[in-house]
């Protein structure tokens, strides 16, 4: 789908929201900003933080299918390699570092993740809609970015997603978190990227809704800051650092 | 393989419609006997359902070979596994016959962990007039015993048993994908993520491991296997598939363990169609040995491909399922679809291999006149003994009338699993809950 060396259409570049994380950033930031700009970067870095969010649901599972998961992460490995070698995935990592809320990255996923509420809804009972929208807000969380903005460089960064197998027996407090929640990792999946029983075949929706829903998460930045610490904690619980 | 066939609707009751299939209800496996007089499928309930050729009648000859439900059975129970806090599906994901030896079958049926072997057979007869036992079937005390009576047989109805005769357990750490026969008729092997396994048919308790791909450390793992196959004549050589898109063709006289295969096949990468993608459309979903054994067929994401096993670089013949694919990956890596693992069957006289595409599409390409045809399984597009019609798919520009366009392919529709009769041109091709017989036009 991305040929090396391919020049890309520029879609929407002019109002392209990404750029606004670079608000207070180092000039490092900017840097990568500039180099998100090209659609070609844009796709990347939402196939990066779709495969991450998929081989996060991984995790959840005992026991995830493991040819999936194999093959997702090689992927991940695929667009690290390659964003480290035009520089990107440095000035990335240093940029995510070094701001306390990765704004611009949190908007592809929390696009995401907005779906995930009325389709849980429809599917569980009243408990699991009280669940899901307590989760809501720390599945941005499991973006690319976030897991960036925590560690320090890009190799750890990575080894975070490394398959491990047998998994560790789920955490009481996230199995309580999940107990009413379909475990099977498809339905979950499919609610993610808002595929469900008829797969949307149209163009890059993701994309699409990264640039028009940019400029509200900066404004909702601040308050995204003020629950950080509780994020955190939660994320500690999910992920078992 | 003529391009036109008769539709079969197989059991009127075992046909539900598919508004109301369960989960339960999908069939997860299709396989044709070694004589083609008896299929199986197995769903994802955990059932095994055979059913068996009718035999010619003069009377009436267009019901000539319809397929009938021979014999249902509950092969495998969901279990939990109480270490790993984990609940093991009874999906049945592979059945595979053993060439038959006596009056009775024999199958070989997995789930995720555990391997059976079922024995289905008849009785018509039961014997009677036993003086040794009482009618509860105790022994009588044998002093009240004073003549010696000969039992005797008597007719009764038919009736078709399937009584689990060997259970294959606790050797899988990861997931079965697939179970083969060997041609010893003594042993079998069955296949999980990371580990080749073979067994006595005889022996339950003990398995040998005879291929190991899980690196110490498990971070470093990079590559699962796929898929493997005994070679159909020679007893010592089996292949196995990788997600990385290579084959391995495995001699067991070498070394106990063969984690040094013998030969390797694998097509170099072509740099122009290279993406993010292409580790995952060439992972290989099947491997099958043509039945004279010089071939081996793979199946990836977007193609089918054929290998002549004296030639390792390169395929003989590569083969578009559906091409039009392409350009959609990243909705179908999206929609998770890119991981649909896709099988292919050779026919009886290897010249025809058949798998399947989404939208209940099944895809034949003849080997030798190089022909392809798209055929549907499906019930509102085909009546009972009615021709199917070859579909196509509109690639780019207009589409015209009878064409179906990418966009509108329905990718819960998949056909995964299908079989080919090893003696005829019938095909029994599993779409969802719907099982579909087809055969060549009977004159």
């Amino acid at each position: 789908m991305f040929p090396k060396g391919t020049k890309r259409k520029f879609s929407d570049s002019g109002e392209e929201p990404v750029s606004g994380g670079d608000q207070g950033l180092p000039a490092a930031s900017s840097a990568a900003a500039r180099t998100l700009t090209s659609s070609y970067s844009l796709q990347r870095q939402s196939l990066l933080d779709m495969s991450l969010i998929k081989l996060q649901l991984c995790h959840m599972l005992v026991e995830p299918n493991l040819c999936r998961s194999v093959l997702i992460a090689n992927t991940v490995r695929q667009i690290q390699e390659e964003m480290t070698q035009d520089g990107t995935w440095q000035i990335m990592t240093q940029a995510l570092a070094a701001a306390q809320c990765p704004a611009d990255r949190l908007v592809a996923t929390e696009v995401l993740c907005r779906q995930t509420d009325p389709a849980v809804v429809m599917e569980g009972d009243v408990e699991t809609e009280v669940t899901m929208s307590a989760l809501s807000p720390v599945a941005p969380q499991l973006s690319s970015a976030s897991y960036l903005a925590d560690s320090r460089t890009g190799d750890q960064v990575f080894g975070t997603f490394e398959i491990k197998h047998p998994a560790p027996p789920p955490d009481p407090a996230l199995e309580e978190l999940f107990s009413d929640v379909d475990p099977s990792y498809y339905d979950l999946d499919t609610v993610l990227t808002g595929m469900q029983s008829a797969p949307k075949m149209g163009p890059y929706d993701l994309l699409e809704s990264l640039s028009s829903h940019g400029p509200t998460t900066l404004s909702s930045s601040s308050s995204c800051r003020s629950d950080l610490n509780e994020l955190d904690h939660i994320m500690e619980i999910i992920v078992g650092s | 393989m003529e391009e036109e066939s008769d539709t079969r609707k197989i059991n009127n009751s075992f046909l539900r419609d598919h508004n109301y299939a369960t989960e339960a209800d999908i069939i997860s496996t299709v396989e044709f006997n070694s004589s083609g007089e008896l299929l199986a499928t197995g769903d994802k309930g955990g059932r095994v359902v055979v059913f068996q050729r009718e035999q010619e009648s003069k009377s009436q000859p267009q019901r000539r070979g319809e397929y009938n439900v021979y014999s249902t059975f509950q092969s495998h129970e969901p279990e939990f596994d109480y270490l790993k806090s984990l609940e093991i599906e009874e999906k049945i994901n592979k059945i595979k016959w053993l060439p038959q030896q006596n009056a009775a079958y024999f199958l070989l049926s997995t789930n995720d962990k555990t391997v059976k072997l079922w024995k289905i057979s008849e009785r018509d007869k039961r014997p009677e007039g036993y003086n040794l036992k009482d009618e509860d079937g105790r022994i009588r005390n044998p002093s009240t015993i004073t003549s010696l009576r000969v039992p005797v047989l008597q007719p009764m109805d038919l009736m078709v048993e399937a009584t689990a005769r060997r259970v294959f357990s606790n050797a899988h750490t990861y997931h079965i994908n697939s179970i083969s026969v060997n041609s010893d008729l003594q042993t079998f092997i069955s296949t999980d993520d990371l580990r080749v396994n073979l067994w006595n048919l005889e022996i339950t308790d003990r398995s040998f491991n005879i291929v190991d791909i899980k690196p110490s450390n498990m971070e470093e793992l990079t590559e699962v296997i796929t898929s493997a196959e005994f070679h159909p004549q020679h007893c010592h050589t089996f292949a196995y598939s990788s997600s990385k898109g290579s084959i391995r063709l495995c001699d067991m006289r070498q070394a106990a363990l063969c984690d040094k295969h013998c030969k390797y096949f694998e097509e170099p990468e072509d740099p122009s169609t290279r993406s993010f993608f292409s580790e995952i459309i060439s992972s290989i979903s099947d491997v099958k040995f043509s039945h004279n054994g010089r071939y081996l067929m793979t199946r990836d994401y977007l193609t089918v491909k054929v290998w002549d096993l004296h030639m390792e670089n390169k395929p003989l013949e590569t083969y578009q399922v559906h091409d039009y694919l392409r350009g959609k990956l990243c909705s179908l890596y999206e929609n998770d679809c890119i991981f649909d693992k896709f099988e292919c069957v050779w026919n009886g006289s290897d010249s025809v291999i058949m798998t399947g595409s989404y939208n209940n599409f099944f895809r034949m390409f003849d080997r030798n006149t190089k022909r392809d045809v798209t055929l549907e399984a499906s019930r509102e597009n085909s009546k009972p003994r009615a021709i199917l019609k070859p579909r196509k798919v509109c690639v780019g520009g207009k589409r015209r009338k009878d064409e179906i366009s990418v966009d509108s392919l329905d990718f819960s529709k998949k056909i995964l699993h299908t079989t080919w009769h090893p003696h005829e041109n019938i095909i029994a091709v599993a779409a969802t809950n719907n099982l579909y017989i087809f055969q060549d036009k009977v004159n």
